[in-house]
Order: C-alpha cells, then sequence, then structure tokens
C-alpha cells in the first residue's frame, strides 16, 4: 500500500501543534477521520480496500492515543522538534525528586500493607495534584518558552510519577 | 466499491438490492440468530415460534446431530453425548477448567484446546459451535430465502485472542462468512443506544451463562466509542446454579453422584433459581437414579446469603472498568442490563445499590445482543441507512513478549481502541545468537506464567552479531475483531517471520479443512455453483463502484492511469458473464489492485474535506 501518510500526528487532525490542545477539537476531528476510514466502513469490499483501511483506521488511533494524553502529546512535541527524551536511559535525575519518589513508594507500601484504602486514596489525590502542576510546567516550557531540554526533563519527571500511578492502582485494586 | 461509498456516504451500495446479513448471539446457554427487515431489527424464530435455541448439542450413536430443545431433552439420559455450555471450553485446555471433574463429560487433553469424548467421536469445541451456528445460519436461510452475504457474531467482549479465533474458526466450519466479532455489550449498546436515542456515558453490565463483561461507553452524536471493558469469562448464570446444586447436596448429604444425576439436578438448581426470581420461593424435588427423593425449598433468603461472594465478584471488574476509564460512579448517566442472569432481584439490587440508581431493564436481555449484532451486520453488509452511526471499540486484555527471567513486556496497554498496530525492537543477548524465540502473551500480570501463551514461533537467520548488536522488531497488529497477528523483522538483514497468530490451541488450517469435509454430508450444496454466485456478485459491485467513482472523481486520474482502469474494467465486465469462478475471482482482483492508487487518492480527499473547516484556520 502506498498512503501518503508523510504528514504528522496534529497535520492529520488539522490542529496546531502545541501542548495546550483543544481536546474537543481532537476528538471530533478523530471521530470525523474514523467515520471514513474504519475498518466497520469497508467489511463489505475487498481485501486491497480492507487492508488500507485497517492501515488508516491503526494510524489514526495511534495519532489520537499519542495526543490525548498529556506525558505522550509531551514526549512526541518533543520528538517533532528533534529531542529524545530518553526516559528508559536516561536515569540521572536530581537527588531530591530521587528522594521523594523513595518516600512515595515507602508510603503506597506501607498503605498497601495496611489494606488501607482511604489513606490509597489519599495518596492517588496527592500524586494527581503533583502531575498537575508539573503538567502546567511542560505546557510553559513547550508553548511559551520553546525551552525542550528543560521540558525533556519535566517529561522525565512525569514518567515516574506515572510508574507510581499505576503501583497506585494496583494496590487500590488489591485493597477493593 | 470503496470508490462507491466514499462517493456517496449514506447511501445504499445497490438500492434496488438487499444484501441479507444476520448477527448471532452465541450464548453460554441459549443462542439466537437476528437480521434488519425494512429497517427494523428482529429475531428470527424457529418453525413453531420460539426465539432461544438451546445451546445443547446432543451426538446420537446413529451419527445424528441434535441442536436446541430437542438435545436439552436428552441430557439427563444421556449425558456424555450431549454438550451443554460449550462456549465455556473454547480455546481452552482442561487445565483453564475450574472443577471439570464435577463435569458429566469425558474430556481429552489435546493441546491447548480440550475435546469431548462422544459416540461420534471426539469432538472440539469448535466442532460442538460450528454444530449450533448451522442450525442458526438454516433457520435464517429458510426465514429470509436467499443466501447470506455474512454475519456479526458476538463474544464475550473479555474473551482472549484464543477464545475469539476459536469462534471464528467455528463460524466459517458452519460455512459462514464473518464480516465481523462484535463484543457482547457493544452490540448491546448499539440496539439500546439507537433505540432510544441515548447521549452520555453509559455502562453495560452483562451477565450471561457463563461469562461476565462490562464495558464502560459514551454514546454521543452516532459515535459508540468504548472507554474500558472488563470481565470474567469463566463467570455467570450456570455458576449460581452450581451454587445450588452444591446448597442441594449439603442439605441432602449426598456426594459422588452419577452423571445422570449430577445433571439432574443441575437442571432443579437452574429452575430452582428461574422459579425464584418470579415467585421469591422455590421447590426442589428430584428421584435420583438409586430412588432417592430429593425435597427441598429454596429461598430468596438463602439463595441471597449462598450466591453472595458470586455477585460481589461481578463487582471489582465494574471498579476496574470505572479506573481505566478514569470515571466515578457519579458520571454514569445509565446501566444497561444484558444477559438472562440479570433478571435475578439480588443481582439488579447489587448493581443498583452500586451506582446509586435504579438500571435500565426496559429492553429483553435475552435479545438485545442478537439484535445489536444484526443492526451491525446489516451496516457492514453494505446495507446503509439513514443514520449513519460509528463503533469505536477496545482490546481487552494487555498484549506482550516474554523477555529474560520469565517477565512479560507489555506491547500493547488493555482498552487501547482498535485496530492498533505497535513496534518494538528486541536484541541478542549472546555474541553470534542466529535465532530468537518469540513468545505473546496476553493478561495483565508480570510473570509469564500467570498470562495467557497465544504463540510462539522462532526468528532464525539473524546475521551472527556481537550481543546486543542485532535490531529485531516485533510488530504486533490487532484488528477490527480483536484479532491479532505478528510479525518479526531483523533490521540489518531485512529477515522478516511472520504469523498470523494461530493461538496454542492448535487448530490448523488443515484442521479446519478436514471439519468441513466432515461436515459436507450434512450441508450438501452445489459448492462450485454457490462460489461462481458469490465471485459475480463481488465482481459485479466492484464493476457499479468503480463506474460511479470515475464519474464522482475523474480528475484524480491522468490519462494514462485512466486507460488502464478502464482496460481493467472492461476485461472484468467480459468475464462475469463467463462460467469460472476463477477467472472471476482473478479479474475482480485485478480491478481490486488497478484502482488501489485511485481508491486512496479518494480517501485523502475525502478526509481532507471532512476537515475541511478546520483547516483553513489551523494548517499553514
Amino acid at each position: 500500500m502506498n498512503i501518503d501518510f508523510n504528514q504528522n500526528h496534529f497535520q492529520l487532525f488539522g490542529l496546531p501543534a502545541c501542548y495546550r490542545l483543544d481536546l474537543s477539537s481532537l476528538e471530533q476531528a478523530y471521530r470525523q477521520i474514523q467515520a471514513q476510514v474504519h475498518p466497520d466502513k469497508f467489511a463489505h469490499l475487498g481485501d486491497v480496500d480492507k487492508r488500507m483501511s485497517l492501515q488508516w483506521a491503526t494510524q489514526a488511533n495511534e495519532a489520537y492515543q499519542t495526543l490525548r494524553r498529556p506525558l505522550s502529546r509531551a514526549r512526541y512535541l518533543l520528538q517533532l522538534n528533534g529531542i529524545d527524551t530518553a526516559e528508559e536511559t536516561n536515569t540521572a535525575m536530581p537527588a531530591d525528586f530521587l528522594m521523594e519518589q523513595m518516600e512515595w513508594r515507602e508510603a503506597i507500601g506501607d498503605a498497601r500493607a495496611a489494606q488501607d484504602l482511604d489513606e490509597l486514596e489519599a495518596l492517588a489525590r496527592r500524586l494527581k495534584h503533583e502531575v498537575t502542576v508539573l503538567q502546567q510546567q511542560v505546557a510553559s516550557l513547550l508553548d511559551e518558552q520553546q525551552a525542550y531540554s528543560s521540558a525533556a526533563e519535566i517529561v522525565r519527571k512525569l514518567r515516574f510519577l506515572e510508574k507510581l500511578d499505576h503501583e497506585l492502582g494496583d494496590a487500590i485494586e488489591a485493597a477493593q | 466499491m470503496a470508490l462507491l461509498q466514499i462517493a456517496e456516504p449514506g447511501l445504499s451500495t445497490a438500492p434496488h438490492q438487499h444484501r441479507l446479513a444476520i448477527g448471532i448471539d452465541l450464548g453460554t446457554t441459549n443462542s439466537l440468530v437476528a437480521t434488519v427487515r425494512n429497517s427494523v431489527a428482529t429475531v428470527l424464530n424457529d418453525e413453531v415460534g420460539r426465539p432461544l435455541l438451546p445451546s445443547v448439542v446432543h451426538y446420537g450413536r446413529d451419527g445424528r446431530v441434535d441442536v436446541g430443545y430437542s438435545a436439552q431433552s436428552r441430557q439427563s439420559d444421556d449425558p456424555h453425548n450431549t454438550v451443554v455450555s460449550v462456549k465455556r471450553f473454547m480455546g481452552r485446555g482442561l487445565k483453564d477448567i475450574s472443577g471439570h471433574d464435577s463435569l458429566p463429560y469425558q474430556f481429552i487433553d489435546s493441546p491447548g484446546m480440550l475435546q469431548l469424548k462422544t459416540v461420534a467421536g471426539p469432538k472440539s469445541p469448535v466442532e460442538v459451535s460450528a454444530d449450533i451456528l448451522r442450525r442458526l445460519r438454516e433457520r435464517a436461510e429458510a426465514s429470509l430465502g436467499g443466501e447470506l452475504v455474512g454475519a456479526v457474531i458476538t463474544v464475550p467482549a473479555y474473551f482472549d485472542d484464543a477464545q475469539r479465533q476459536a469462534t471464528k474458526d467455528a463460524a466459517r466450519l458452519a460455512g459462514l462468512n464473518v464480516l465481523r466479532l462484535l463484543n457482547e455489550p457493544t452490540a448491546a449498546a448499539v440496539a439500546y443506544g439507537l433505540d432510544n436515542g441515548a447521549e452520555g456515558t453509559y455502562v453495560v453490565y452483562d451477565l450471561g451463562g457463563g461469562t461476565f463483561d462490562v464495558s464502560i461507553l459514551r454514546l454521543s452524536r452516532g459515535v459508540f466509542e468504548v472507554l474500558a471493558t472488563s470481565g470474567d469469562s469463566a463467570l455467570g448464570g450456570d455458576d449460581f446454579d452450581h451454587r445450588i446444586y452444591c446448597w442441594i447436596l449439603e442439605q441432602t448429604g449426598l456426594s459422588l453422584l452419577s452423571a445422570r444425576d449430577t445433571r439432574l439436578l443441575l437442571s432443579k438448581a437452574r429452575n430452582a433459581k428461574e422459579t425464584l426470581t418470579d415467585h421469591g420461593i422455590a421447590p426442589i424435588t428430584a428421584v435420583l437414579g438409586d430412588g432417592f427423593v430429593v425435597d427441598l425449598t429454596l429461598t430468596s433468603e438463602i439463595f441471597s446469603d449462598i450466591s453472595r461472594s458470586l455477585i460481589g465478584k461481578t463487582l471489582q471488574p465494574v471498579r476496574k472498568a470505572l479506573r481505566d476509564a478514569q470515571l466515578n460512579v457519579d458520571a454514569i448517566d445509565g446501566v444497561v442490563m444484558v444477559g438472562g442472569a440479570t433478571r435475578m432481584p439480588q443481582i439488579r439490587r447489587a448493581v443498583a445499590d452500586f451506582f446509586g440508581s435504579e438500571p435500565l431493564t426496559n429492553l429483553d436481555p435475552d435479545k438485545v445482543v442478537a439484535l445489536g449484532a444484526a443492526i451491525q451486520a446489516n451496516a457492514l453488509a453494505g446495507n446503509r441507512s439513514d443514520d449513519d452511526w460509528l463503533l469505536l471499540d477496545v482490546i481487552p486484555l494487555s498484549l506482550g513478549l516474554e523477555t529474560m527471567g520469565g517477565l512479560v513486556e507489555k506491547i500493547i496497554p488493555r482498552n487501547s481502541p482498535i485496530p492498533v498496530a505497535r513496534a518494538q525492537e528486541f536484541t541478542t543477548f549472546k555474541d553470534g545468537q542466529t535465532a530468537m524465540a518469540i513468545h505473546v502473551l496476553q493478561g495483565e500480570r508480570e510473570l509469564v506464567s500467570d498470562c495467557r501463551s497465544l504463540a510462539r514461533f522462532e526468528l532464525r537467520g539473524i546475521p551472527p552479531m556481537v550481543a546486543g548488536a542485532a535490531r529485531i522488531r516485533v510488530t504486533f497488529q490487532v484488528d477490527a475483531d480483536g484479532l491479532l497477528s505478528v510479525a518479526a523483522r531483523e533490521q540489518s538483514s531485512g529477515i522478516e517471520s511472520q504469523i498470523a497468530v494461530k493461538p496454542s490451541y492448535g487448530l490448523s488450517d488443515g484442521d479446519i479443512s478436514r471439519m468441513l469435509q466432515d461436515s459436507l454430508h450434512h450441508a450438501n450444496d452445489d459448492m462450485e455453483a454457490r462460489s461462481l454466485r458469490e465471485a459475480q456478485v463481488e465482481a459485479q459491485s466492484l464493476i457499479d463502484a468503480t463506474t460511479a467513482a470515475l464519474h464522482a472523481d475523474a480528475e484524480l486520474l491522468d490519462s494514462d492511469e485512466r486507460q488502464q482502469i478502464d482496460r481493467v474494467l472492461d476485461r472484468l465486465n467480459a468475464t462475469v458473464a463467463s462460467g469460472d469462478a476463477a477467472d472471476v475471482r482473478n479479474a475482480t482482483e485485478a480491478l481490486n489492485h488497478a484502482t488501489t492508487d485511485f481508491a486512496s487518492r479518494r480517501m485523502d480527499k475525502q478526509i481532507r474535506t471532512a476537515l475541511a473547516g478546520r483547516k483553513l484556520t489551523t494548517l499553514e
């Protein structure tokens, strides 16, 4: 198949490439595209059409999932600007941040061991607040200051917090 | 044909011709078939007016196969040869079936998927399901009086890849063209949503005979978007019957029953459960093989007591789905109840308590899934109606690969919208390593041993390099049926290994064709004539579509391209009337290929038009 898919995810949805994205416009554009390309629209057609539809719909989902979530959207914007966030390899985080991480882990571990659902949910709310603060920093670094390497460092921090959030989710599930 | 559809969205491909398509709810306890007639979805009844087909198959000594009510009547006197609730065995090995030793079957544990020993020989759950599906296909053909274009078969949303693949194989075996595997709660949401013009965020709570699903959907202007799904593919009404059965044994002090007595008491347990729903009290009487008399009374209070933990078990997936969708109960606009088991007042009360509002029960919980499947089948067959709508579904369980130390690396997380593809790079860990084993798993746990193994394959011929130098890119593609295929490629050498994941249950294409051969004496159709007719219908549709597309978007082609398409089109036109199915198919495929670029350009144009309003302001 030779589908022209050189445009980036923002261009695909006809949206400006920025972090503070209008999510309802994104959703609307996503639905408009899926309404055209989804495999359900091609089920009665030949194999060529089905394959093409599968590729388009897969791409549209990939683009939507990337832009919908703040962390992956920031990562993608950095990538478009030639910055690799290197979250798996660059683990040189500030010492105070790593200390905080250890404290988080202990707090979650303790609440989990005690099956303390209220405490776990309180931690989840606190974590959400911290994530929001970092997201606001990323927004300003990306959209106003174009300070990409500083933004990349915050993205790496957010990745840590995302892992904490998964851990909290598992602990809450186990406590219910 | 993509061509025509793009040109005229919302119009039927051929207004004069309604393509017959059906929706099938292949249930644990009962199955149904429905279709859309005169724009109304209706369940097709059997010759005496009954909508349900009990999902029971009886194999007789004389080769006779009974399906439905007639098979059901044999389950007490011939339990080994009467298969009930076969859906629980689809894509499952013996070790996956808890309590299989209390079931009245002779199991054969074959690799991947178990089989059942009957007088008609060993039967795979795929074959038994195919017998049920074949009966429904015959019912539909008799009732609609024509050939079916295809069918939408529903599956529990929480079915994994092996269970989905087994269901699709069963449909193929029954001679059905599968237009789509559709998740049961999504089907219910379509039927409910279109019927009620519902908008907002809805939960579908679907407790069937043997499976439990919960899906959270956002319904907005004709789009049904699944936000999260969860469930338990081995929890259903059967388990409530089993609790009552265990209570009977406790009360009477019975143990070690014969297969016949077990089946008898299980049916009595089910009757009691149903009686309780309407009357609040149920007598249970039975005479066992040795003359022992069971005479008990089951009350609502006792039943609430013995079923409490089962009901609690359904609420865990509900919480998980809400968390995955990042929603609280107060964000839910309504809870749609689906599946016969949701008739139990205990279930309705528990759901009402959990969500703080009464669930929606103004639809027939037995029929709604089949009706939704029929509506989807009608659309997929190309009978577009005025109200255009779109389904966006998700994959229920994460997919991953085995890495060092028996750990699973997740590649596609659960609740990703489908279709979805994801690629990941791996490397060798030894100098000179030339082969790499790829083990594909499905599930949420971190250890390989806790997830379901879907497939193993080997990538050979990696050029010898130092450890860590090879780059192996593994691509997962999940299609709109929720089925997975995996390809692996060594980047520097381009060596490729591609498999459609034939899950470990080991039903090869060879097995399928053997089973098809075996079943031929059931349906002595003139296969060749049928094949030619199908090829001609498809060819004619493509001709119509291409002609319409050339008319609508001629400016997208230069004169060389136009000539090329015209030539292939003429050839197909000339071939259609010939008597050879293979020729017609080849010429159709040729036209398909010749119009690929054209179709792609038209798709592009269409998307640009769809986004036109926004693009003016935001694109440079």
